[in-house]
């Protein structure tokens, strides 16, 4: 019997982004929500972010994405050994986005799966394909994080509405004859599962929906409220102080483990890019991590909202399209949300 | 374990590395939003970055009673009692 063939290093090879073409502003929000446009900068930093319409779909914003990382990669669809596509908001339990993804970038035997992890999950993205591409599982893998949050939340709900956006973010990683993709840092803390997520669960949406089938509306049922608060269709509610503390708190800490795991010094860095959830979380993290001011920053959030598992490579491809000279620095990323659940690495920027 | 005062001096630090105020005007009747201006995102970089200075657990439920510095330095010093 054989084993498959170790591989030293793993990089990421080219990158792509997905943005959507509806803007939506802080004024549009508050038509929705008791809110203020000064209020909504001030303590997110959030301007503007985008939208699918409705004929677009998360698969749709991932083949976007992946097309592009894979020119700027040189590497053909069939040279793909595995297709990943970390995302919270592909409507359809099963199959998965990635195998329909896989089939329309014409990648198809490859394995292909989704990563339900969040705002982590383009980080646990990045740690399976480092893995799969080192271990010899495959030579090249898609990793893509792709959301469609608009359609998980009720614009009403005024603890997270205003702070999401939809789009998709992509790489290939590969081989590399140097080291480009640090140690992942990665982890999940399922005590604060209740800090933020679904409204409610599928098996509610069952019960919902045989009640006022029986009832004879179930056009009135989606619209209404049941007297829990809940909507036919389950949509994303978080708990922001909780999840603003434990981000600022341990995140800051997971960030300096991924440095000092990678041997890195702060110094070092040419940029970071955090999960783009809230700016004075990045600013804060900033402080915590003694950033020099010669590490570029991702602030894309101003423009984009909080994308989930998109938002770090949104922000990545938007750094390096501006100040292209970071590309072959080092970017230290972390990615942390709904599980609740991080992961976080240097890499090298393509 | 702090006194008081050390615990305003340390709370006073805390504020001005988050605000930019000048240590002397965090005084114990102050508000930390009417007075010294603090938003609900200051007050939880204040909350924890107290935990970590003073040893203690501040709980999210327990942020919003504390209006005044009085009332931050009065539950640091019981929590470390
Ligand atoms: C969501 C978030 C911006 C809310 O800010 P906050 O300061 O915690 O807000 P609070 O719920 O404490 O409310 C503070 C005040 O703002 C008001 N408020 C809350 N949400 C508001 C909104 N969307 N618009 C306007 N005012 C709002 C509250 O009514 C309250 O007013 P009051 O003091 O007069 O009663 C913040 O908690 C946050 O960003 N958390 C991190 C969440 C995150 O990043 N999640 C995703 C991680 S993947």
């Amino acid at each position: 019997m054989r084993q498959s063939q170790l591989r030293e290093h793993s990089r990421i090879l080219g990158m792509g982004a997905f943005r959507p073409d509806v803007i939506v502003t802080n004024d549009d929000v508050c038509q929705w929500i008791e809110s203020s446009d000064e209020w909504i900068r001030q303590r997110t930093g959030i301007v503007t972010r985008h939208r699918a319409g409705a004929d677009t779909s998360v698969v749709d914003m991932a083949e976007g994405a992946a097309l592009e990382a894979l020119e700027k990669a040189g590497i053909e669809a069939s040279q793909l050994g595995a297709v990943i596509v970390s995302t919270v908001s592909h409507p359809y339990a099963t199959p998965s986005a990635a195998a329909a993804l896989a089939d329309r970038l014409g990648a198809t035997p490859a394995p292909a799966f989704d990563i339900s992890a969040a705002c982590a999950g383009y980080c646990y993205g990045i740690a399976q394909g480092d893995a799969l591409v080192r271990s010899g599982a495959a030579e090249y893998v898609l990793v893509v994080g792709a959301e469609k949050l608009s359609d998980v939340i009720d614009n009403s709900e005024r603890t997270i509405s205003f702070l999401l956006g939809d789009g998709a973010g992509a790489v290939v990683i590969g081989p590399s004859d140097t080291p480009g993709i640090g140690p992942s840092v990665w982890g999940s803390d399922g005590s604060k599962w209740d800090v933020i997520g679904m409204t409610h669960s599928l098996s509610d949406v069952r019960e919902l929906s045989l009640a006022a089938e029986a009832a004879g509306s179930l056009s009135a049922a989606a619209a209404e409220r049941d007297e829990d608060g809940k909507k036919l269709w389950p949509t994303l509610r978080q708990d922001g102080q909780s999840v603003f503390r434990w981000a600022v708190w341990e995140m800051a800490k997971v960030a300096q483990r991924a440095l000092d795991e990678a041997g890195v010094k702060p110094e070092e860095l040419a940029a970071f890019v955090p999960h783009q959830a809230n700016m004075r979380i990045i600013d804060e993290m900033i402080k915590q991590l003694k950033l020099p001011e010669s590490v570029a920053v991702a602030r894309d959030i101003a423009d984009a909202g909080n994308t989930s598992a998109a938002s770090i490579p949104l922000a990545t491809h938007r750094l390096l399209q501006e100040n292209p000279q970071l590309s072959g620095g080092l970017a230290l990323q972390i990615g942390f949300g709904a599980g609740l659940v991080f992961g976080a690495q240097v890499i090298v920027l393509p | 374990m702090a006194s008081n005062e050390e615990i305003l001096a340390g709370l006073a630090e805390i504020v001005n590395e988050e605000t930019g105020l000048a240590p002397e005007a965090v005084e114990l009747d102050k508000s930390f939003t009417d007075d010294l201006d603090i938003d609900s995102i200051s007050m939880m970089t204040i909350v924890v970055n107290a935990e970590e200075k003073f040893g203690v657990r501040i709980p999210d439920e327990e942020v919003k009673n504390l209006k005044t510095v009085g009332d931050a330095v009065d539950f640091i010093a019981n929590a470390q009692a």
